[in-house]
């Protein structure tokens, strides 16, 4: 059963009472939620995603709620709680829904060390993965929401999960966390995505999420190995150009990404190992996102890369 | 009174055939609570029972083995740079709890997790070693004036250090309780007895009859609810451990050993909550000569109802009637037995005024 087969009255129940038992790729997050913007927000971005049987195995149980009776009505607040543990602040109350995708990657990086855990985002084209490592502001969940938008299967946009053993990337298929000036720009290059209402004034200004394309919801599990590695760097006025990185490089590009690197030891070291020997790596300026959008689909389809 | 899952599992770890996959989702999380998540890896590989784990809860369990083993890669490094600052001050460098678990590489050590390093040193050298220390990179991080004060007069460690570029806790010992105690184990006695690690040259633990003895009285003293099962563990294995060899020598040995180091009321209390909580086996010769020390009646009931709450993972899941009162009367009683009541009162009243830190979402502080 998928989210979008219950009724709206059996929806909220849940959500208020037992939680919504909901799928994203490996894991199962049971929500709980009293906020509208909650509400609303996971009933629009994950309305194809899986629900998981209520009396199995759950990895995170999450809530969202209000902060309090007086905070209710006082400059509203909104906690989010784990198991019973609160790990950030409240956040003022219209940033509820960003809180809940926050919640949900704090509680891979922290209790997800059976994988190797790479702050990068992740597409896919048929069996075969691309990984875009960059440091926060490099553009990449803008390219990485641009990619697809023309065709490219979405494994993640923030957190990029490696298994240990085979090496396959373990896409998420969440919604797209977009910031700012991206948020109009997505909505211009692809008019039909479809978004949640922007949260103003968040630490990261404001913030809109993108649902993920129904494909990539309902392939989230197939299993995908990482191919090609690619450095973007949003350049303004530059025209894209992909240039192959050394192997030494590129391996401590991914090392200073993986969020557990330090967690898994020998273990990290042989995954980021393996990952480099596997892919092809390239360094990656743009600016105009169609011609990006081009320059790695000729990547994908075997084309020559300067 | 029914018993956590997690506690029915690792006493019996065949438990988990079969089992539900509600019961794996409230195990996983009272793992993760009672800090147990690479313990009981450890424990369902020991029996054999991997191949029984469904993949959606074996990922936590790897998780939390994962953990414990880069953490004890860690302790293994710390523990060389440790023994360099005690070498230059001329002090033997003796391991307490985790450390001395991970050091000798006993059971106890399987999947367990813990936060700083503990060590035992000669109260006479207690100023070198500090002074060596900080040479070697270890200081004091600033707490108020009171915390200070009450670490130096009435504790029977330092206040604890860190090291300024690696970040790794130390706590140094100069005795396994404080000088205010009730009890007076002798700490001349327990360096003493030292053991050497094999493989490891000038690295020592305490003897095994003394690391079962400061472990039950450190988790009977310090009342430090969100581990207390976690170290009950470690009893239990520490004296399936050294009780699988010959049990009556190890046995006798530790008998004769408490009541020489006055800690047989403590004793009494580990092998009566291993064998509740645990099922570890005691032979029937050692139980005989321990019923010379089971309290009255009256004592037994109200510690064994107080326990009973305390040796449950820390979760909602078990949460029961009175479980937040026996943590504050296990925390009152933890600091009654090691001071006398003047100063008890002045310091309860101190903390009940000082405003508490909030714990962080996986805080484990021994």
């Amino acid at each position: 059963m998928k989210l979008g087969d219950l009724s709206q009255q059996e929806y909220l129940h849940r959500l208020a009472g037992e939680g919504l038992r909901l799928r994203t790729g490996p894991f199962v997050v049971r929500i709980r939620s009293d906020i509208d913007a909650v509400r609303q927000g996971l009933r629009l971005l994950y309305e194809h995603n899986p629900l998981a049987a209520d009396d199995g195995f759950a990895d995170f149980h999450v809530a969202v709620r209000h902060g309090g009776v007086l905070r209710r009505w006082f400059r509203p607040q909104v906690r989010f709680e784990v198991d019973g543990v609160e790990p950030f602040l409240p956040l003022p109350a219209n940033q509820a829904l960003p809180m809940l995708e926050w919640g949900m990657n704090w509680c891979i990086t922290a209790y997800g060390h059976h994988q190797l855990v790479l702050h990068a985002a992740a597409v896919a084209r048929g069996e075969h993965a691309l990984i875009l490592p960059a440091p926060p502001g490099s553009g990449k969940s803008t390219l990485c929401a641009a990619l697809v938008n023309r065709g490219w299967r979405l494994l993640s946009d923030e957190l990029t999960l490696i298994d240990l053993a085979s090496g396959t990337v373990h896409g998420l298929a969440r919604p797209v966390n977009l910031k700012n000036d991206s948020i109009g720009i997505i909505k211009r290059f692809a008019p039909a995505a479809v978004f949640s209402a922007p949260a103003t004034d968040t630490a990261k200004g404001t913030v809109a999420l993108m649902k993920a394309p129904t494909a990539s919801v309902d392939q989230a599990t197939a299993g995908t190995l990482p191919k090609w590695i690619v450095l973007p760097r949003y350049t303004p006025g530059t025209s894209a150009r992909l240039k192959t990185m050394p192997s030494g490089a590129a391996f401590l590009a991914i090392a200073d990404n993986a969020m557990n690197y330090h967690v898994l030891g020998r273990k990290g070291f042989e995954a980021v190992g393996r990952l480099i020997d596997r892919c092809s790596r390239h360094s990656f300026e743009y600016s105009e996102l169609d011609e990006a959008v081009a320059c790695l689909d000729l990547l994908a389809s075997g084309g020559v890369i300067g | 009174m029914r018993s956590a899952i997690l506690t029915e599992v690792l006493r019996q770890p065949e438990r988990i055939r079969g089992l539900p996959a509600a019961d794996w989702d409230v195990l996983i999380r009272q793992a993760r609570h009672a800090n147990m998540l690479g313990r009981l890896h450890a424990r369902l590989a020991t029996a054999g029972q991997t191949p029984e784990i469904p993949e959606d809860a074996a990922r936590h369990l790897i998780a939390g083995a994962h953990l414990a083993a880069r953490l004890h890669h860690s302790v293994r490094n710390e523990v060389i740079q440790i023994k360099a600052a005690l070498d230059a001050a001329n002090v033997p460098l003796v391991l307490l709890k985790g450390a001395a678990y991970v050091a000798a590489t006993l059971p106890a050590s399987e999947g367990r997790i813990f936060s700083d390093i503990d060590i035992l040193v000669p109260r006479s050298a207690l100023g070198t070693v500090e002074g060596r220390l900080m040479q070697h990179g270890w200081i004091t991080p600033p707490i108020s004036a009171y915390d200070q004060h009450y670490y130096r007069q009435w504790m029977h460690e330092l206040p604890p250090m860190q090291h300024i570029f690696r970040g790794t806790a130390l706590d140094v010992h100069h005795a396994i309780l404080p000088p205010t105690a009730r009890y007076h184990p002798d700490p001349r006695s327990l360096l003493a007895e030292r053991v050497e690690v094999p493989g490891l040259p000038g690295v020592f633990t305490l003897s095994p009859a003394d690391m079962v003895l400061h472990a039950a009285t450190h988790l009977f003293h310090e009342g430090e609810a969100d581990n207390a099962l976690r170290d009950l563990s470690d009893l239990d294995l520490l004296l399936r451990h050294w009780g699988a060899g010959q049990p009556e020598t190890f046995w006798s040995g530790l008998l004769a050993r408490a009541r020489q180091q006055q800690l047989t009321h403590q004793l009494w209390l580990a092998v009566h909550f291993v064998r509740r909580i645990f099922d570890c086996p005691v032979p029937p010769a050692a139980m005989q000569s321990l019923a010379s020390f089971e309290p009255g009646t009256m004592h037994r009931k109200v510690l064994t109802v107080l326990y009973d709450r305390i040796f449950l993972p820390q979760h909602a899941s078990c949460r029961q009637a009175g479980a937040s009162v026996a943590r504050t009367t296990l925390y009152v009683r933890g600091h009654w037995l090691r001071m006398p009541a003047h100063l008890l009162a002045a310091h309860l009243l101190r903390k009940a005024f000082a405003p508490s830190r909030i714990a962080s979402p996986q805080a484990d502080h021994h």
